[in-house]
């Protein structure tokens, strides 16, 4: 019998002072030094106000200095509702992003072809200078709406306005079409309304949680993992769907090993199960629903029997799973999930989450979904904008109607030449988003930006790419700027400041003084025509009751909620920004641009012999591939491992700790080998990486050739065709022993 | 006075945020550490459980690394928490090599370092680092001769475990199960 017991030990021990050499030990010598004996707990020591940015969750805490005045440690808010005053690891590890020293550290301008780091340092006017100049030629030659940005980080909002004033509105974050998009999507046709960033799902206060591939505790979403623990605590059920046993799974009563791509047949099981055994919210359905005898009569045939060939879940299993959350309802959440671009038909697979709540009666409900409020930060005064002549939609005439933010890809897409599309981008400025690592198909995206006349980096570290770059523009990180205010939605509307705790290391500057100085160049001036940054949130502030000078005392203030209550009250009329103003069970947005108006279950492509599907995830000390060099974070993880069930290892003769090259269905093979761990932990049919590794730049002295990239390995894209977000899990990897050809020569 | 700490294995998710924190609040160089995190799993797909710990000195009262140093620098504090005096260390290994827990490494500056509960913040009336910060508020510490305390409350409440046991050192982290 193999050993079944898996004892895994995560922590900076094991990598030993020795791999670190005498010039990495001075990264660290500031936080080593013994001869003050023990540290002073910070209650006397300044502190300055921030929210976090290595991860979209934004948390709001305090960096403390030491008592030389050194960047020491970061802790949370106690009166932040994303964090509760308390951190997740990235957070409380932001301190690694500040001292990292293989940072962007002045302007670079390129010096060979695209595709490889070879720049010359350059100074900030020559570096904007030659922006500024590309930005106007394009202009002039091909349109000013030829000019996107793909933006992943807080300094984007400054980038934004600066292409708004331009003449372009096409400005994308990969979060929409490559993560979320498809669940904003279907939760607009069934509610009118989005799930929101952070989710508005009321995990303190719920009976029974249903994940669906969701791993809450290994995405460190900080106030979802916190509340998950809460409702741990007051015995709340359960219930994880995941050919992986997650750490979330490991916590839960109900299991679902499901065969992964099926989703969707054990959602419409659970329908026909709620609905057929009379366990909906009969009340909830009738006053707010619309569509349900067609649902009824749609999800008939639906029976858990039918679902148990198709997902591998045995009928008793999904009946008393059905039963455990119509019990609980309506205090049941049906988790939407995140990132949600799987298979390509992911916008119908949440269409049957947010149905499937709207029959549990959760939306709007205590224990399922609030209403959540936003407080409205006034837009410093500026002329209006130019409307563009055209946009990233005219590429694809007829198409992704229903897509209400822009696509990454499509940018990507529009920017491959073709006579068929109206619009053809010849710029892009990207803005702290390794696109590398986050579109899928990177053939494809390498065409695109082949055919750019201008591509400007925006970042603080040399990611990848950096390295397509003609100018990378060294961005300070979050703690040494100001930013745009917090104003995420929440429970509560609230506000958030960020401010400097230190200057700005090297010849690095904020995004909101590149975008000043750039617009300044184009004429554009009367956009930021505020003096300093400081008097521009001062202005906002007041506006909102507080000052520049409290936000820096305070760093978050809450605010009353301003109209209605968290939950619909008994019997409330409510209307839903839907075309027939109700909960739409039947979506007739759906079906007026000729898609299935309640969702329909279709088979997957499964992997061929000798071939696994690649599932990818998180770990809770990493946010992508932002975070992959961070000192204090790669301590704690520095490579990923391929999980590997212990029949398909005994099938390959895989030991433990061995490391392999995988090789995807269309024989691209992984740049870096990666290790295998043998575990149970995962289906015999699936492999599972965390995403975010294997890097190709040397620059990134961590992170460089550590583990495999998923990216790299899904070149096949599962294209939904509602709103054109990119499915990423139909792809199939088989292990090899040795590397490419190619990647051996070199 | 008797501090101890409870860890709830139902709710810690294993995010090793109570290790970034330690590390950071300590100066505990990179590459080292005073606390980390332990999985462990049993059964057959898909017959599965799984156990995650925060660990940490254990802060015995029994302590083998403080009966066995040769100079004094392990020693008890009040409440029975053990600390090493970085400047009486003279690195001999003898309390790394005495402890069941594998809780004490060698600092590269040459002396012996290890968890202190965060004395130091513990003196001012806050919680420990690893506690204070972590998300799942997995951990409760406190005077376990305090009957109110949030330590004593929860080990009243719950079934727990101890690591170890056998090996005689009556340690004072207790696992909530």
């Amino acid at each position: 019998m193999p050993n079944r017991r898996d004892f895994i030990r995560i922590s900076g021990l094991g990598l030993g002072g020795a791999a670190f050499g005498a010039s990495g030990y001075d990264l660290f010598r500031y936080l080593s030094d013994s001869s003050r004996g023990l540290p002073d707990p910070g209650l006397d020591l300044v502190r300055t106000p921030t929210y976090c940015e290595n991860c979209f969750w934004k948390c709001a805490g305090w960096v403390y200095k030491n008592s030389e005045g050194k960047i020491w440690k970061i802790t949370g808010n106690e009166e932040d509702q994303h964090s509760n005053g308390r951190f997740c690891p990235r957070g409380t590890g932001g301190v690694g992003m500040y001292y990292d020293k293989d940072r962007l550290k002045t302007p670079l301008i390129r010096t060979e072809e695209r595709g490889k780091q070879v720049f010359r340092e350059a100074g900030w006017e020559e570096a904007l200078d030659y922006v500024a100049e590309k930005m106007k030629k394009i202009g002039e030659e091909h349109g000013r709406e030829c000019i996107a940005l793909l933006t992943h980080g807080s300094g984007g909002s400054y980038f934004t306005t600066l292409l708004n004033a331009f003449g372009s509105n096409s400005i994308a974050a990969p979060s929409y079409s490559q993560c979320r998009g498809p669940r904003e999507v279907a939760f607009y046709m069934t509610y009118g309304e989005g799930v929101e960033s952070p989710e508005r799902t009321d995990i303190r206060d719920t009976k029974c949680l249903v994940l669906i591939g969701s791993h809450i505790g290994e995405n460190m979403h900080n106030g979802q993992v916190q509340e998950m623990s809460d409702a741990i605590d007051k015995g709340a059920t359960i219930i994880t769907v995941d050919p992986r046993f997650s750490v979330a799974a490991g916590k839960s009563k109900f299991w679902l090993p499901i065969k992964p791509a099926t989703d969707l047949a054990l959602l419409l099981a659970w329908m026909h199960v709620i609905i057929h055994e009379d366990r909906y919210d009969k009340d909830y359905v009738e006053r707010y629903t619309f569509g349900f005898e067609q649902l009824k009569e749609h999800v008939r045939l639906m029976t858990p029997e039918w679902a148990y060939g198709i997902t591998t879940i045995k009928p008793d299993l999904i009946r008393e799973t059905a039963r455990e959350m119509a019990d609980a309802a309506p205090a049941v959440i049906v988790h939407p999930g995140r990132h949600v671009t799987w298979y390509g038909d992911d916008t119908q697979r949440l269409r049957a989450v947010a149905i499937l709540n709207a029959l549990l009666g959760s939306w709007g409900r205590r224990g399922g979904f609030y209403v959540p409020e936003t407080t409205e930060v006034p837009e410093w005064p500026h002329p209006p904008f130019p409307v563009p002549g055209r946009s990233w939609k005219d590429a694809f005439p007829d198409k992704y109607n229903l897509a209400y933010e822009t696509l990454a890809t499509g940018i990507c897409d529009a920017t491959i030449p073709a006579i068929s599309k109206a619009c053809n981008f010849k710029g892009w400025i990207v803005n702290g988003t390794n696109l590398i690592k986050t579109i899928p198909d990177k053939e494809k995206l390498l065409e695109a930006i082949h055919n750019l006349e201008l591509m400007v980096v925006v970042d603080t570290m040399p990611m990848e790419i950096t390295g397509w770059a003609d100018v990378v523009l060294p961005e300070c990180t979050y703690l040494e700027r100001y930013d745009t205010l917090r104003h995420s939605p929440h429970r509560k509307p609230s506000i958030a400041l960020r401010m400097p705790a230190s200057e700005a290391l090297y010849d690095s500057k904020p995004a909101w003084w590149m975008a000043r100085e750039l617009a300044k160049r184009l004429g554009l001036e009367a956009y930021f025509s505020y003096s300093t940054i400081e008097e521009m949130l001062d202005w906002q502030l007041r506006q909102l009751g507080t000052s520049l000078e409290e936000m820096q005392r305070i760093g978050v203030k809450t605010y009353e909620r301003s109209y209605d209550n968290l939950y619909f009250q008994p019997g409330e009329d409510v209307q839903f920004d839907t075309g027939t103003g109700k909960i739409e069970l039947y979506s007739t947005s759906m079906a007026a641009e000729g898609f299935d108006p309640m969702p329909v279950y279709t088979p997957h492509e499964e992997p061929p012999e000798g071939f696994y599907r690649l599932i990818y995830g998180r770990a809770p000390m990493h946010t992508f591939s932002r975070t992959c060099n961070n000192p204090n974070l790669t301590d704690l993880m520095d490579e990923n491992d391929i999980w590997v069930n212990p029949q398909v290892a005994k099938v390959w003769g895989l030991k433990n700790g061995q490391y392999v090259w995988l090789e995807n269905q269309d024989g691209v093979r992984s740049s870096f080998p990666i290790k295998v761990r043998v575990t149970e932990r995962i289906r015999w049919d699936s492999v599972y990486m965390v995403h975010g590794f294997g890097h190709e730049n040397k620059q990134l002295t961590r992170a460089y050739g550590k583990g495999a990239s998923d990216s790299e390995l899904i070149t096949r894209v599962l294209v939904d065709p509602v709103m054109g977000g990119t499915g990423m899990r139909g792809n199939f990897v088989t292990f090899k022993f040795e590397p490419s050809k190619a990647e051996a020569e070199s | 006075m008797r501090y101890a700490m409870a860890i709830d294995t139902r709710k810690c998710v294993g995010c090793t945020d109570c290790v970034v924190a330690c590390q950071t609040e300590n100066n505990v160089p990179i590459g080292y550490c005073r606390d980390w995190v332990v999985e462990v799993m049993d059964g057959t797909y898909p017959q599965l459980e799984m156990e995650i710990r925060s660990e940490r000195c254990n802060h015995c009262n029994n302590a083998p690394c403080v009966r066995c140093c040769p100079t004094g620098a392990s020693h008890f504090e009040d409440g029975g928490i053990v600390v090493v005096t970085h400047r009486k260390c003279i690195g001999c290994g003898a309390c790394i090599a005495s402890c069941p827990y594998d809780a004490r490494y060698s600092h590269p500056e040459g002396y012996v370092d290890k968890c202190t509960f965060c004395i130091h913040r513990v003196r001012k009336g806050l919680e420990p680092a690893c506690v204070a910060t972590c998300p799942t508020r997995c951990m409760y510490f406190g005077d376990l001769d305090n009957p109110r305390s949030s330590v004593s409350m929860i080990l009243k409440k719950r079934k727990w475990k101890r690591l170890i046991p056998e090996a005689g050192t009556d340690p004072q982290l207790y696992f909530l199960i």
